[in-house]
């Protein structure tokens, strides 16, 4: 689908962005549709409402998540409310604003940080997080694609590490929508981004040691979040572990054990628990014990099943 | 001294950093002058809030080879815990608020501290440093007006060196850039060769009289160039010319300086390349001493957070500790476990 309104623009997109994500774009579209703006996170997220309510479909880029806080009164009160306040005369829908999120190893209190709970705190926002390569071009071509704002956080730890193949074209996977990433029947894993990963090792360590058998779900989507696949895993497995980066306090880890507590409260064997980032600020040299680790999803792996 | 220091931990520590020896670092190359000139002018009990491109300030104010190479590797003499990542120091004693990494957050601290220093009856400014690239933020503006319509002794001096990572001045604003601002905030501005020690500190001892005396803000746009690469995730090479490096490179503030006084009889080569090669060898020095010293210990990871550990933390703190005693290779190299 070739879109000619689709504008992409950040702090250093010119030139390809500090991750190389727009690399040749602005040799291919053009200035006028690839492009710097100053510095400023509110004027960026601001732009973009502004360019799609008017029609455009722009796709602004904050360089980490980290920085992305000016722009919370544009989402919150301006974004989020745009079609609701105005009884769908306006939207903005056509917006999605990327931020490279979470653990790189080395990014301390301001290169690390998983903000993603504040904005499913936000009704109007969806909330995208990818786990891939693959998984990365078809929620975000879906989410440019969605009739509403999207907040896609990308985790940075992949642009690295990750290899995969893309398919071409035109490919979308659809917003809302979560991913089976390992069946299984003895525990249900629920996680996004990164963690993806590590809940995916944890599972293949513990059916190596033991062969207890985990489901891994790749959640994709925040807000609104896949319910109905999380229960009907968790209704089979009867044990529900959240995982994500963020500080554990107030998580969206927080909201899916709620949720799942209430609807399969007969099935479970076990109560639902999170492994999470601590409740502190990001901290650069206890990295290794601050992010949820393969051996501390393993740990809770079995303290779930031993229960 | 901050001059051939500045350069020679620059150089040392962007080696270290290239070698994997710590995460991360930043270079001032070409804007040495902005910073050590500004803070000749200053009084010891004038307070600082910087940006990141600073070190040039914390050199002037006695700020120790040693204590930057404790901080770039984040051990147990870093006063800021290892916590965050390189370059990001801080010193209490000298009046340097901690560095944080998001730009111009740190401008309207300067002017409440400005405001309490007014009140407080002391006789001295906040000086506030950061870049063209952060002058777009927000928080620029709202502390240009709170300065002025508050009446807080800041100075907002701004490194402007043509680049923000890869975006240049052309593209961060129009109009007559940072220093002309100042006047419509209502605010005494002035733009000075930030490539040039001497015009820096002039400007800036006359800043801070009329800020002082005045109790107001005042503007200083100091022209620069970023010779070295944003930092070393950066290459800017991507993004800038090399002929246009090696023209701003040819105007490069230490040497004109070093010019300048061998011109007056007050230095001369040989002067020159011994100082260099006594600060590369203590620079060397520190990093190696640095290198060996302990990481601070695991309780550090759940303290400070609040001024006392409330009974989550210590929960959480429990946690981590049994999870080291089950797993003790997750301990990171180097850190004492106290718990």
């Amino acid at each position: 689908m070739h879109n000619s309104g689709v504008i992409v623009f950040g702090e250093d997109v010119g030139f390809g962005g500090v991750f190389r994500c727009t690399l040749g774009l602005q040799e291919k579209f053009g200035r006028h549709r690839v492009f710097n703006t100053p510095i400023s996170e509110q004027g960026i997220v601001g732009f973009a409402i502004g360019a799609a309510a008017q029609g455009l479909t722009p796709v602004a880029e904050i360089q980490f998540a980290d920085y992305i806080h000016p722009a919370f009164d544009q989402f919150v009160n301006e974004a989020a409310k745009y079609r609701y306040r105005s009884g769908n005369s306006f939207n903005c829908g056509g917006m999605t604003v990327r931020a490279p999120y979470g653990a790189v190893g080395h990014g301390g209190h301001y290169h690390s940080q998983s903000p993603e709970a504040f904005y499913t705190h936000v009704p109007g926002l969806r909330v995208v997080v990818p786990s891939g390569p693959r998984e990365a071009k078809g929620l975000l071509l879906a989410s440019i694609q969605h009739p509403d704002p999207v907040v896609f956080f990308e985790a940075k730890m992949m642009y690295r590490t990750a290899v995969e193949e893309v398919p071409t074209g035109d490919y979308t996977i659809p917003v809302g929508q979560a991913r089976l990433a390992r069946e299984g029947g003895d525990v249900t894993i629920v996680a996004w981004g990164q963690m993806v990963a590590v809940a995916e090792q944890a599972a293949a360590v513990v059916q190596e040691q033991g062969g207890v058998s985990c489901e891994v779900i790749d959640l994709r989507t925040l807000l609104p979040w896949d319910r109905a696949t999380v229960e009907a895993s968790v209704s089979k497995t009867g044990r529900l572990i959240v995982v994500h980066e963020a500080p554990i306090t107030s998580g969206f880890g927080a909201e899916i054990v709620a949720a799942i507590s209430k609807r399969c409260f007969l099935r479970l064997e076990s109560p639902p628990v999170r492994v999470c980032g601590y409740d502190t600020p990001f901290p650069l040299i206890y990295e290794p014990l601050y992010v949820p680790s393969t051996p501390r999803v393993v740990d809770a792996i079995h303290e779930a099943v031993k229960f | 001294m901050d001059f051939p220091g500045g350069k020679a931990m620059d150089a040392v520590f962007y080696d270290s950093q290239r070698q994997g020896r710590f995460s991360f670092y930043m270079t001032s190359g070409g804007e040495e002058a902005t910073a050590v000139g500004t803070a000749a002018a200053l009084q010891p009990e004038d307070v600082i809030f910087s940006q990141y491109r600073e070190h040039g300030v914390l050199l002037h104010r006695g700020f120790t080879l040693q204590e930057f190479a404790h901080q770039c590797f984040g051990n147990k003499h870093e006063p800021g815990k290892g916590r965050q990542m390189p370059i990001h120091y801080g010193s209490k004693a000298l009046n340097f608020h901690t560095v944080s990494a998001p730009l111009a957050t740190q401008l309207p601290h300067a002017v409440g501290a400005a405001y309490a220093l007014k009140l407080q009856g002391v006789k001295a400014c906040t000086a506030a440093y950061f870049g063209e690239g952060a002058a777009s933020e927000g928080d620029f503006h709202a502390a240009a007006n709170f300065a002025s319509t508050l009446g807080a002794p800041v100075l907002f001096i701004c490194r402007n060196n043509g680049y923000a990572i890869s975006t240049p001045a052309t593209e961060q604003y129009k109009g007559d850039g940072i220093a002309g601002r100042g006047a419509s905030y209502g605010m005494a501005s002035t733009r000075v060769d930030g490539g040039d020690a001497r015009a820096v500190y002039a400007a800036t001892a006359e800043a801070r009289q009329i800020a002082v005396a005045g109790g107001c803000p005042v503007l200083i746009e100091a022209m620069s160039y970023r010779s070295g690469h944003h930092s070393t995730s950066d290459d800017s090479s991507r993004y800038r010319t090399a002929d246009e490096m090696r023209r701003w490179r040819a105007r490069d503030p230490v040497e004109r300086m070093q010019k300048w006084m061998t011109h007056q009889g007050w230095w001369d080569e040989e002067q020159e390349k011994e100082l260099r090669q006594s600060s590369r060898k203590q620079v060397v020095e520190a990093l190696q001493i640095a290198q060996k010293e302990d990481k601070p210990p695991l309780s550090c990871m759940f303290t400070d957070v609040y001024a006392d550990l409330p009974w989550h933390l210590k929960e959480q703190q429990a946690e981590v500790a049994d999870f080291v005693r089950r797993h003790p290779e997750m301990l990171p190299a180097g850190m004492p476990n106290d718990l």
